[in-house]
């Protein structure tokens, strides 16, 4: 479904991708995890064709979208939605407008049947009511929920996730992996997430692909990646998860 | 700085028109922005009322005191003063809104919809920019020259008659077809390169300053030089 060619790509004068080569399976969960500043939300931004590889191809559904341009490009990207890292709501907009937005764009249709599937949406991620909030009125909890309501509504057949739960409290970002896996099975999307909460991703994940020096180091079922004898990857995949810990028993302490 | 300008016109006329976002827009930048063009100018007239009438009654032409506010206004003081101060007013506050979608992602997360942000949030600030400041102009002027009625006629006893006489016989069609002129390419001017340097804003708070500064004085220096050239060759 979604296929990266040797992508490679250079910001400010400084290599990020150094030829990607990765091929996503169709209806799964797959996450790419790697250190911070190694291009993951470059790759991600490559996938729905934000950014343009210098060189390499990216392949979406048999169609190399890489040098496409305009309602070609636009035609695409009707079957994504992505969940920014910030959420990126637009903040002249209500809860509801926000939500609304790509049904009120692509879609023609009557106004009860939007609001019936914006609550319906904002039902599902537990923002029922609040639709009449502006974002700078909601916690980064709630505007990543709406975020996701937003991603859901036009069901489309993939979704990026781009680190969906930092900088979160380990109680939300376990509450936004549950909506995510909940929202993956019920209507089964292929999503593509980018984060380096480990050892949670290994929990909601079908599949790991670890990004390091601009290349695939490796990609594996959830199961099997965490097998791996890999010792750069281990010692992520061990340091990440000690962090984790550390950070869970002190909020336990808090509380 | 071209290619940008060429696109936003080019996606202007492809559907879906968003009439709504232009009035909005037209709004802000417009009716929001009459206030302090029509304070300006008032002042602008004014001061060329004061000047001008002890200027003029050296040589005994107290009586030409309205053609030489009007014409002022009109060919030059007018276009550029309300194009400088809706710069100031809407033009950085542009470039702001647009530098904080960018850094924020909400102009991305346009694109990932597959709604083409210049679009849905340039063109209808460029059109907005193309009727708004001939409109204001337009208030510009007339406000301006009432206020050299008031210093000229009023505070200094010029003659009411030959005031407006004086505009009837000098403002030609000419005169008002080039202030015209100006006001829309300085519309196109500050809407073309607020929109700009928002759009194109570094990801950084020091890079939204930077854009917003570069924006107004860029606007600025742009009008007075276009100003220039297109004076000469109106004349």
């Amino acid at each position: 479904m979604i296929k990266l060619v040797g992508v490679e790509k250079t910001l400010g004068g400084q290599p990020v991708l150094r030829g990607v080569d990765l091929d996503i399976p169709a209806g799964k969960l797959t996450t790419i995890i790697g250190g911070s500043g190694e291009g993951k939300s470059v790759l991600l931004k490559h996938v729905i064709g934000l950014m343009q590889p210098d060189r390499g191809e990216v392949w979406v559904d048999g169609i190399e979208i890489s040098r496409l341009k305009g309602r070609a490009l636009n035609d695409v990207r009707k079957k994504f939605a992505m969940l920014f890292q910030g959420a990126a709501l637009f903040d002249s907009l209500t809860v509801f407008e926000n939500v609304a937005f790509p049904l009120r764009e692509k879609l023609r249709l009557a106004e009860t049947e939007v609001a019936r599937r914006v609550e319906e949406k904002l039902e599902q991620v537990g923002l029922s009511g609040m639709g009449h909030k502006f974002p700078a009125e909601l916690s980064g909890g709630m505007k990543k929920r709406v975020g996701l309501a937003r991603a859901l509504v036009m069901e489309p057949e993939i979704i990026l996730f781009d680190e969906p739960t930092t900088g979160l409290d380990p109680l939300m970002a376990n509450t936004i992996n549950d909506l995510i896996v909940g929202m993956h099975r019920t209507f089964g999307f292929t999503a593509v997430m980018v984060s380096h909460e480990i050892p949670e991703i290994f929990l909601i994940s079908d599949w790991v692909a670890m990004l390091k020096d601009g290349k695939i180091a490796a990609m594996a079922p959830s199961a099997d990646f965490q097998k791996t004898t890999d010792p750069a990857i281990r010692e992520f995949i061990s340091v990440g998860g000690m962090a984790m810990v550390k950070n869970v028993n002190r909020e336990s302490l808090k509380t | 700085m071209l290619i940008f300008l060429v696109a936003t016109f080019a996606w202007l006329f492809r559907p879906p028109l968003r009439p709504f976002q232009i009035l909005k827009q037209l709004h802000f930048i417009g009716f929001k922005s009459t206030f302090v063009v029509a304070l300006t100018a008032a002042f602008t007239g004014m001061v060329l009322g004061l000047q001008g009438y002890y200027t003029l009654r050296k040589f005994g032409s107290e009586a030409v005191l309205g053609s030489v506010v009007a014409l002022s206004l009109i060919r030059e003081l007018g276009p550029v003063l309300a194009s400088l101060m809706v710069t100031a007013r809407a033009g950085s506050a542009m470039t702001a809104e647009i530098g904080i979608m960018r850094i924020t992602e909400q102009i991305d997360a346009l694109d990932t919809m597959a709604v083409n942000s210049l679009q849905y949030l340039i063109s209808p600030k460029l059109v907005a920019g193309l009727i708004g400041v001939p409109l204001l102009v337009a208030i510009a002027d007339v406000v301006g020259i009432y206020g050299g009625y008031l210093v000229g006629v009023n505070l200094l006893g010029g003659n009411p008659g030959s005031y407006w006489s004086s505009i009837e016989s000098a403002v030609e069609w000419k005169d008002v077809y080039g202030g015209i002129l100006k006001s829309i390419s300085f519309g196109l001017i500050v809407s073309w390169v607020c929109c700009y340097k928002g759009y194109h804003t570094r990801m950084s708070a020091e890079g939204l300053g930077a854009a917003t500064t570069e924006a107004v004085v860029l606007s600025s220096v742009l009008i007075l030089v276009w100003d220039y050239f297109l004076t000469s060759v109106l004349l």
